[in-house]
């Protein structure tokens, strides 16, 4: 497991797709002819593919039938399977998340939509007490295969009430998954991955990369197509320093490891994917490898991912690290509304940059 | 089923003499399922819809399954408060005797498709759906034999197989769910309903009106029943609802209120219900019931009421004794026959926690069963997580 420099595709459910994938290919770098897809596109295809799969999957949430989505996620879905399948809801979050967590008890298999997941807290009750904990309560008799997406974190300009990430929060639940993707590929991968789970998984999107292009592969384009829940993957491989991090960071920690680059460090990135489990593994593989470890997130700081994350590489990796372990988050602050504040309430390019160098030059 | 077992055991006792002297100074137990007729307590009061007749039809074996099935839970109720004064039973208990009327009337008219939700005063619940005193008092006592294998608790009794979905601790949680069960009865076409019973102080709950908004949109199969025993905890009824009369409280949403005292209207008004809710969508039913224990093993129940109203109400609306001058006033069995049942029960409710107090604890691998149905492979740990940590697989 350690030292990993190609990755299997899984697929759960006993369907296994085997390839092996570079893991020095960036993000940005494709070869020619080969095709891109937004992340918008990418989870809408998925949510389709697995309608028409399972008629026990459905969609639920505000406006994601004649609305087309809020964010347009769910368009067309309405058109292709009709109102039995996809359901607009009234604005009331704790009422229609209980009803679909109530569904997943007599089986059904609901995707509900939070419109953001600043409100999901209206129905954080339902998430935690009625779903996350019913099969250890049940000792297995109820399972709640209930999948809870949307938009999470900041988005430009929306101020205090409309901007938390909540990573950390919903990660620290035993008895939920937590799923972040990056790419159009972990986009599609995840979110059919979740909605095949028999439990609950907690899916958390970001706005401002549903309109980003990821090159795609043929693989990642099949409607069998699964990436596997808990496993991490190395977007860059390095040997200097290990950048953790999750969702919209990765594209940032990607611009910093190039800028990094330029200056004779080499920085791996790790793109998380699975906040919980969390891949403490390839984590842990990493920063033996680098000895140097700064973990990236856009949510507050205190009791955030990155703290786990630290925690964890200080208890299993200790004598492998050659400098402290450095965290970047979002300010200790409500998120405010003027640009320049906004800016400086969330990492940019440059905080991870001047951490990782931080970590390379300390000690020794 | 537990319960019906017990009550065809009893009455074959009788049926050879009876058989062999026609004219036999000794009456025996019936188990005439002969339609009797009888008339509920009170009539009905509705809101919204035509209320049902106040005409019951029973049987003479439904009328002594009622007798034996309540006097089962009453004694398993009794059992569990000795139990939790002998520290044998831990947290949280809430008895439910005095309210046994609706759960069995319920069951009365319902079938094991119809799918059930309550709160945390789930015991009687758990044993209408099929539930038995054994494994019920296991869970109680946390060993591995009860019907969560010890990690719910008494809050958290389940019964898949036989639709009986928890056991919820959170006050109007339940509420939701059970018209999330009735949406997923409508999604599957399974022509069942889905019956999610509250308290008068869960009635309040935002999150009640919420479900309820949807599920006269959607038109879902959801019968809510709102089991007004008079008091939130320590609140009572006029304290803390504004409007008390819990069967209007759905605005748009029909409702009947029925004397949940009275097993047979119990029945009746579960019966319309179900009909109703199969054709035009949720309604509700307000049961007037009540609760001779208090909100739970750690309140005494007397500083908000008086004991004269308890044992006032025990006198006056006790649900067995109605039953049971019920049976003996339609010459069913004698009072000593149904003295003699009561002993029974009181024999297999002993059995059963003696039983339970003999079974085992979980493993402590058990502390880490269950979190997921898939864990690949991912770790959980223990309070000290270089000592005690497990791969979930």
């Amino acid at each position: 497991m350690w030292g990993i420099l190609r990755q299997r595709a899984v697929v759960d459910g006993g369907l296994s797709l085997r390839r092996t994938r570079s893991a020095l290919v960036s993000a940005r770098s494709y070869a020619a002819g080969s095709k891109e897809m937004t992340v918008r596109d990418a989870l809408n295809s998925a949510i389709d593919e697995e309608m028409s799969a399972d008629p026990k999957v459905f969609v639920m949430g505000e406006e994601v039938g004649q609305y087309q989505g809020a964010y347009k996620i769910t368009k067309g879905l309405l058109e292709k399977y009709g109102p039995e399948r996809v359901y607009d809801t009234p604005i009331t979050e704790a009422g229609f998340t209980g009803i679909g967590v109530g569904a997943a008890y007599a089986g059904l298999k609901p995707v509900v939509e939070f419109m953001t997941f600043n409100f999901s807290m209206q129905a954080i009750d339902h998430i935690i007490n009625s779903a996350a904990k019913s099969n250890y309560m049940s000792a297995g008799q109820i399972n709640v295969p209930i999948v809870f997406r949307g938009p999470n974190g900041a988005a430009a300009g929306v101020g205090a009430q409309h901007s938390q990430c909540y990573a950390a929060w919903y990660a620290s639940v035993p008895g939920l998954k937590v799923l972040a993707p990056y790419s159009a590929e972990d986009a599609r991968g995840l979110l059919k991955a979740a909605i095949r789970d028999p439990d609950p998984v907690v899916f958390l999107e970001n706005e401002l990369l549903y309109g980003e292009s990821f090159p795609i592969s043929e693989e990642a384009l099949d409607s069998s197509f699964c990436l596997p829940i808990g496993k991490a993957k190395i977007e860059r491989e390095g040997k200097d320093v290990t950048i953790v991090t999750f969702s919209k960071m990765v594209g940032f920690a990607l611009k910093a490891a190039e800028k990094l680059a330029e200056e004779g460090i080499s920085a791996e990135v790790i793109n998380l994917r699975s906040i919980r489990p969390l891949d403490r593994a390839t984590i842990n593989a990493s920063v033996r490898k680098t000895s140097r470890l700064v973990t990236v997130e856009e949510g507050f700081p205190q009791h955030g991912v990155c703290a786990e994350i630290c925690a964890s590489v200080v208890e299993e990796s200790f004598s492998y690290l050659d400098a402290p372990v450095e965290r970047i988050a979002g300010a200790d602050v409500p998120m405010p509304y003027a640009a320049n504040l906004e800016r400086l309430a969330l990492p940019q390019v440059e905080d991870i940059v001047r951490a990782a160098k931080r970590a390379c030059y300390r000690s020794k | 089923m537990a319960l019906s077992r017990l009550s065809s055991r009893s009455t074959t006792l009788f049926q050879p003499l009876a058989a062999a002297f026609p004219t036999t100074l000794r009456r025996h137990i019936s188990t005439d399922t002969t339609p009797i007729t009888v008339e509920t307590s009170l009539p009905f009061t509705s809101h919204l819809v035509e209320p049902p007749s106040r005409a019951v039809e029973t049987s003479s074996s439904e009328l002594l399954s009622f007798f034996r099935d309540m006097a089962l839970m009453r004694r398993m109720e009794i059992a569990a408060d000795s139990l939790y004064k002998a520290k044998l039973i831990r947290g949280f208990c809430h008895l439910y005797d005095g309210q046994e009327a609706v759960a069995i009337g319920m069951e009365a008219a319902i079938t094991r498709r119809d799918a059930i939700i309550t709160s945390y005063r789930d015991h009687c619940t758990f044993l209408g759906r099929g539930g038995g005193i054994f494994e019920a008092f296991s869970e109680l006592m946390g060993r591995t034999t009860g019907c969560s294998k010890g990690k719910g608790g008494s809050m958290h009794f389940y019964k898949k197989d036989a639709s009986f979905y928890g056991g919820h601790g959170i006050v109007g949680a339940q509420a939701p769910l059970g018209c999330g069960l009735a949406f997923a009865q409508k999604y599957s076409k399974e022509e069942a309903v889905t019956f999610t019973l509250y308290g008068d102080g869960a009635a309040n709950q935002g999150q009640l009106f919420e479900a309820l908004n949807i599920a006269a949109l959607w038109d879902l199969p959801a019968v809510l029943v709102c089991e007004n025993n008079h008091y939130g905890m320590g609140t009572a009824e006029w304290r803390s609802a504004k409007s008390p009369a819990y069967f209007k409280r759905g605005d748009y949403v029909p409702g009947l209120k029925v004397d949940g005292m009275d097993a047979l209207a119990v029945k009746q008004a579960c019966k319309f219900a179900k009909e109703h809710a199969l054709k035009n969508g949720p309604i509700i039913l307000e049961m007037d019931t009540y609760r001779y224990h208090g909100h739970s093993m750690s309140d005494p129940g007397s500083t908000y009421r008086t004991r004269d109203e308890i044992s006032g109400v025990r006198q006056v609306r006790d649900p067995i004794d109605r039953v049971r001058k019920l049976i003996i006033s339609h010459d069913i069995a004698t009072e000593k026959e149904l003295k003699d049942m009561e002993k029974e029960v009181r024999k297999e409710v002993d059995a059963a926690v003696a039983q339970a107090k003999e079974s085992p604890i979980p493993e402590p691998s058990d502390l880490f069963t269950n979190i997921y149905v898939k864990g690949f492979g991912s770790e959980s740990f223990g309070a000290d997580r270089k000592e005690l940590r497990a791969t979930l697989p």
